[in-house]
C-alpha cells in the first residue's frame, strides 16, 4: 500500500520535473535562437513576437511527443524471442479528454494571441475606397494625381494591409497626411514604382526611415506577389484588383522586393531592392531624382 | 444498417474469363487483390518518374544560378513533379493501392462493391499518367504553370500543354470519384453479417472518411478546371480579368478540393499506421472510438478551412479569421490521434522492425510538419511565409515525411501478405536510415530558407542562400539513394526471398487468417467474423512460434 504510493508520488514528481523542464527548453529556444532576417518595419517587432511564441510551443510539443516515443521504443522493446503480447489495453477516457482538451486550449490561446498580432499589424483594418479616396484628394493636388483620382473612386481596394494601428511616434506624428503614396505596377518580370507627389518612376523602391508609405499596387499581366522578407510583408497583386500595402520602415538598408507568385520563366529573377534612406538622405534621393521640369 | 451477405457467387462466374499468372497483372482483372496490386505497381513506376524530375529541381538549385536548365522547363519540371506525386502515386497509392487490397478482407467480403468499376477506375490511370507526361512531347510543351494552374498564368502559357495537363487531371480525379463510390458502397453494404461498423479496423473509418471527401469536393474540382479549359480554348473570360473574370475565384474552387486533397493523402496513411502500430507493438490500438470521431472531425473541419492557402489573396479580414480558426482547430482531431498511437506504443512489446521503423519515423516527421501547419494557419505569420520554402518544407514534411513513410511501412508490413516472402530486414532498415536522414537533410533547411527570404518555384536564388541549398541537394540525392535498397529488396525477396507462412506478424485482422497469398476468393471457406481485430494480450495461451516475427 504504502510502497505503491511512493512509487506513484515518484512518477507525479517525475512527470512535474519532465514537464518543467520541457517548458523550459521549449520558451529558452523559442526566445534565444533567431531564424529570422533582421527586423525593419513597424511589423516585424510584432511579427517576431508572434514567431517567439509559436517557436516555443511548438519545440516544446515536438520534444515532448519525440522523447515520448523515442523512450517508449528503447523501453518496450520486445526481446528477441519474446512471443508475449503487451496488456490489452483499449482506452482510457479521462486521459482522452485531457489531450483533447490540452491541445484545444492551447490552439485557441495561439488563436486569440494571432488575432491580436494581426490587428496591430493593421490586418484588421478597413480598407474601403472611400477612406483612401479621402485621403487621396487631401495629399495629392498635383496635376497628374487629378485624372488619376477621377478613376480612383469607381475601384474597389481588395485586402492587403492597412496602416498599423500602434505604429509608434513616427506616425502619430505625422497623422495628418504624412503618408507617402508609391504606385506599384507589377509585370512580368519587373515591379515599377512611381511616386505621384514627386513624379518620379523607378525600379527600385525607395523610402524614408520612420514615414507611412502606402503601396498602391497594380498587376498589369499575371498574378505577382510583393514581399519584402526584412518588412515581414507579402501582398498578392492580381490582375483587376487594386491592393493598398501599408508599412513604416525603422531601419535604413537595402533590402530584397522578390515576387513571390510564379509569374513566368523568370519569376526568380523578379526582384529589386527596397532601400531605406535616412529623412535628409531621402531629400537628397528626391532631388536628384526629379524630373527637370518641376524641379524648380 | 442492413448487412449485405457475401456474394460468394461472383468469383465464380468470372475465374473462368480472367488471365492467369502475372498475366492477370496486365489484364482487365476485376480481382481487388490484383487491382490493388496494379495500383501500388502503377504508383511506384510514377514515384520514380516524380523522383528524376525532383532531381532535376534539386540539381537546378545546387546553383544560384538558373544554369542547368531552360527557365520554362524548370517550371514544366516542378509543375510535373507535383502533379505526379500528388495524382499519380500518393493518392493511388495510398488510396487505390492499399484500399483495394485490404477493405474487402476487413469487411468480410470476396469483392469490392462493383468490381467492373473498381477495373475502370484503375485502368483510367496509366492512359492519364501517360498522357501528363507526354504532353511535354506531343504538344511541344508540357503545363508550366504550377500544379495551382492559376490563372492568368495557365492562360498565358502555352495552350496545348496546359490543356492536356486538365484532361489528365480530370481522368485521375474521375479515377478517384470511381474509387471512392466503391469504397463508401463497400464498407457500408459489403460487410459479412455479424461485422458491426464499430468492430472494423480502423482503415475503413479512414477509407470511408476519405472517399466522402473525395465525392464531396473531387467534382469541384473537374469544374473548376473545365471552366478553366474554356477560357483556355474557347477564350470564354470566367477566370480572364481582361475579360472581366476573378482569378480569386478560381482560387477559391481550386482550394476547396486541393486542401480536402491533403486529408485525402493523409487520412488513409493514418488508418494503415493504425493498422500496423497494434500488430508490431503487440497491444490493441489505444482509443478506438475516439481515433473513428478524430476522423470523422477531421473530414469535416477538412472542408471548411480552404482559404488559408489564400491568406494574401485580398480576402476580407473576417475571412481570414475565421479560417485561422477553423484550420487551427483541426489540430485537434489530429492531436487525438497521434496520442492515441503513442499509448498504443506505450507499454507494449514492440518489435523494432523495418515497419515499425518507418511508422515511427511517421509519427516523427508529421508532429513537425503539423506543427509548421498550426504556425502557418495563423494569418500574421503566413504573410510573411506563404508562397516561400517554408511551405514547401511544411508540406514535404506531411506529404513525404508522412504519407510515403506509411506506404514504406505499409510495403514491408503488407509485402508477405501479397507475395508469401519477407522482405529482407538488413536491406529494409538501410533503407530506412537512408530514408529518413536524406528526408530530413532535403527538408529541414528549406524552412530556414524560407524564413530568410527565398521563395518557392524558383530557378535562381540569392547567393547567400546557396549552401543551404546544397545541403537540400545533397539530402535529395541520399533518398535517390535509398531506393536502391527497397528496389533490390523487393526484387529479389520476389523471387528468392524468406517463406512468411501465412501470418508471419501474428496479427487478428481478417487479411492475415487465410494463406499468403490468399486465394481468388479471399478465405477457402466461409469469411472468417473478426469483431476484435485489435484484441492483442486477450488471449492467454502463447501463440505460435513465428521466425522472424520477433526481430
Ligand atoms: C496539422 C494540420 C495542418 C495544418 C494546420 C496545415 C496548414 C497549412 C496551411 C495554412 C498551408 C498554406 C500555407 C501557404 O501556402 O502559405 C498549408 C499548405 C500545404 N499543406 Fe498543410 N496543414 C496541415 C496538414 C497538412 C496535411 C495533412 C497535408 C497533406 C497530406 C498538407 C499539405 C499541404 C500542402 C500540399 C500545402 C501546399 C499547397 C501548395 O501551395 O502547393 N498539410 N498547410
Ligand atoms: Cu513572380
Ligand atoms: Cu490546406
Amino acid at each position: 500500500m504504502r510502497m505503491a504510493r511512493a512509487v506513484k508520488i515518484r512518477a507525479a514528481i517525475t512527470t512535474a520535473l519532465a514537464t518543467a523542464s520541457l517548458g523550459l527548453t521549449g520558451f529558452l529556444v523559442g526566445t534565444r535562437v533567431n531564424l529570422l532576417p533582421v527586423d525593419a518595419s513597424t511589423n516585424a517587432p510584432t511579427y517576431d513576437s508572434l514567431f517567439k511564441v509559436l517557436f516555443s510551443i511548438g519545440t516544446m510539443l515536438f520534444l515532448g511527443i519525440s522523447i515520448v516515443l523515442i523512450y517508449s521504443l528503447v523501453r518496450f522493446r520486445r526481446n528477441e524471442g519474446e512471443l508475449a503480447d503487451g496488456p490489452p489495453l483499449e482506452g482510457n477516457l479521462p486521459l482522452e479528454i485531457v489531450w483533447t482538451a490540452i491541445p484545444a486550449v492551447v490552439i485557441l490561446f495561439v488563436g486569440i494571441y494571432s488575432y491580436d498580432i494581426y490587428d496591430r499589424m493593421g490586418g484588421m483594418t478597413p480598407l474601403d475606397h472611400g477612406a483612401l479616396h479621402h485621403q487621396h484628394a487631401m495629399d495629392t493636388p498635383s496635376h497628374t494625381m487629378e485624372a488619376k483620382s477621377m478613376e480612383m473612386p469607381s475601384e474597389r481596394v481588395w485586402g492587403g494591409i492597412g496602416p498599423a494601428i500602434d505604429t509608434g511616434v513616427a506616425s502619430t506624428s505625422s497623422a495628418s497626411g504624412a503618408v507617402l503614396p508609391v504606385e506599384v505596377t507589377a509585370m512580368q518580370f519587373a515591379f515599377i514604382f512611381h511616386y505621384p507627389e514627386a513624379d518620379i518612376t523607378s525600379g527600385e523602391l525607395h523610402v524614408p526611415l520612420g514615414q507611412p508609405v502606402e503601396l498602391r499596387m497594380k498587376a498589369l499581366d499575371v498574378i505577382h506577389a510583393f514581399w519584402v522578407p526584412q518588412f515581414r510583408l507579402k501582398q498578392d497583386v492580381i490582375p483587376g484588383q487594386p491592393t493598398v500595402l501599408s508599412f513604416t520602415a525603422t531601419r535604413p538598408g537595402t533590402y530584397p522586393a522578390i515576387c513571390a507568385e510564379l509569374c513566368g520563366p523568370y519569376h526568380g529573377g523578379m526582384r529589386t531592392s527596397v532601400v531605406v534612406h535616412e529623412v535628409d538622405d531621402y531629400q537628397t534621393w528626391l532631388q536628384q531624382n526629379r524630373p527637370a521640369p518641376s524641379s524648380t | 444498417m442492413t448487412v449485405a451477405t457475401p456474394r460468394d457467387l461472383e468469383p465464380q462466374l468470372q475465374q473462368p474469363l480472367q488471365p492467369k499468372g502475372w498475366l492477370r497483372y496486365f489484364s482487365f482483372s476485376v480481382d481487388h487483390k490484383v487491382i490493388g496490386l496494379q495500383y501500388l505497381v502503377c504508383g511506384f513506376f510514377f514515384y520514380l518518374v516524380g523522383g528524376l524530375l525532383a532531381g532535376a529541381i534539386r540539381t537546378e538549385l545546387a546553383t544560384p544560378l538558373s544554369d542547368f536548365m531552360p527557365r520554362d522547363t524548370y517550371n514544366e519540371v516542378l509543375t510535373l513533379h507535383g502533379t505526379v506525386m500528388i495524382f499519380l502515386w500518393i493518392v493511388p497509392v495510398v488510396n487505390g493501392a492499399f484500399g483495394n487490397y485490404l477493405i474487402p478482407f476487413y469487411v468480410g467480403a470476396r469483392d469490392m462493391a462493383f468490381p467492373r468499376l473498381n477495373a475502370v477506375a484503375f485502368w483510367m490511370i496509366p492512359p492519364a499518367g501517360f498522357l501528363l507526361i507526354s504532353s511535354y512531347f506531343l504538344a511541344g510543351a508540357a503545363a508550366q504553370s504550377g500544379w495551382t494552374a492559376y490563372p492568368p498564368l495557365s492562360l498565358t502559357t502555352p495552350a496545348a500543354g496546359q490543356v492536356v495537363w486538365i484532361l489528365s487531371v480530370l481522368l485521375l480525379g474521375g479515377s478517384s470519384i470511381f474509387g471512392a463510390v466503391n469504397f463508401i458502397a463497400t464498407v457500408l453494404k459489403m460487410r459479412r453479417p455479424g461485422l458491426k461498423m464499430m468492430q472494423l479496423p480502423m482503415y475503413c473509418w479512414a477509407m470511408l472518411g476519405t472517399s466522402l471527401l473525395v465525392v464531396l469536393s473531387t467534382p469541384v474540382l473537374a469544374g473548376v478546371l473545365i471552366l478553366l479549359s474554356f477560357d483556355i480554348i474557347a477564350h470564354t473570360g470566367f477566370f480572364n480579368p481582361t475579360l472581366g473574370g476573378n482569378v480569386v475565384v478560381y482560387q477559391h474552387l481550386f482550394w476547396f478540393y486541393s486542401h480536402p486533397a491533403v486529408y485525402i493523402m493523409v487520412l488513409p496513411a493514418f488508418g494503415l499506421v493504425s493498422e500496423i502500430l497494434p500488430v508490431h507493438a503487440r497491444k490493441p490500438l489505444f482509443g478506438y472510438t475516439t481515433m473513428v470521431y478524430s476522423i470523422m472531425g477531421i473530414v469535416f473541419l477538412g472542408l471548411i478551412v480552404w482559404a488559408h492557402h489564400m491568406f494574401t489573396s485580398g480576402t476580407p479580414p473576417w475571412m481570414r479569421l475565421f479560417f485561422t480558426i477553423a484550420t487551427s482547430f483541426i489540430a485537434v482531431p489530429t492531436g487525438i490521434k497521434f496520442f492515441n498511437w503513442l499509448a498504443t506504443l506505450w507499454g507494449g512489446k514492440i518489435a523494432l522492425n523495418s515497419a515499425m521503423l518507418f511508422s515511427c519515423g511517421f509519427i516523427l516527421n508529421f508532429v513537425f510538419g503539423g506543427i509548421t501547419g498550426i504556425t502557418l494557419a495563423q494569418v500574421p505569420f503566413d504573410i510573411h511565409v506563404h508562397d516561400t520554402y517554408y511551405v514547401v518544407g511544411h508540406f514535404h514534411y506531411i506529404v513525404y515525411g508522412g504519407t510515403v513513410f506509411v506506404i514504406f511501412a505499409s510495403l514491408y508490413h503488407w509485402y508477405p501478405k501479397f507475395t508469401g516472402r519477407l522482405l529482407n530486414e538488413d536491406l529494409g532498415r538501410l533503407h530506412f536510415l537512408l530514408t529518413f536522414i536524406g528526408f530530413n537533410l532535403c527538408f529541414l533547411p528549406q524552412h530556414w530558407l524560407g524564413l530568410n527570404g527565398m521563395p518557392r518555384r524558383v530557378a535562381e536564388y540569392d547567393p547567400t542562400f546557396t549552401t543551404l541549398n546544397q545541403v537540400s541537394s545533397v539530402g535529395a540525392l541520399l533518398m535517390a539513394i535509398s531506393t536502391l535498397p527497397l528496389l533490390v529488396n523487393v526484387v529479389v525477396t520476389a523471387f528468392q526471398g524468406k517463406r512468411a507462412g501465412d501470418n508471419p506478424w501474428n496479427a487478428l485482422t481478417a487479411e492475415w487468417l487465410t494463406s499468403s497469398p490468399p486465394p481468388v476468393e479471399n478465405w477457402k471457406g466461409e469469411a472468417p467474423l473478426v469483431t476484435e481485430p485489435y484484441g492483442y494480450g486477450r488471449a492467454q495461451e502463447p501463440k505460435a512460434p513465428t521466425l522472424e516475427a520477433a526481430r
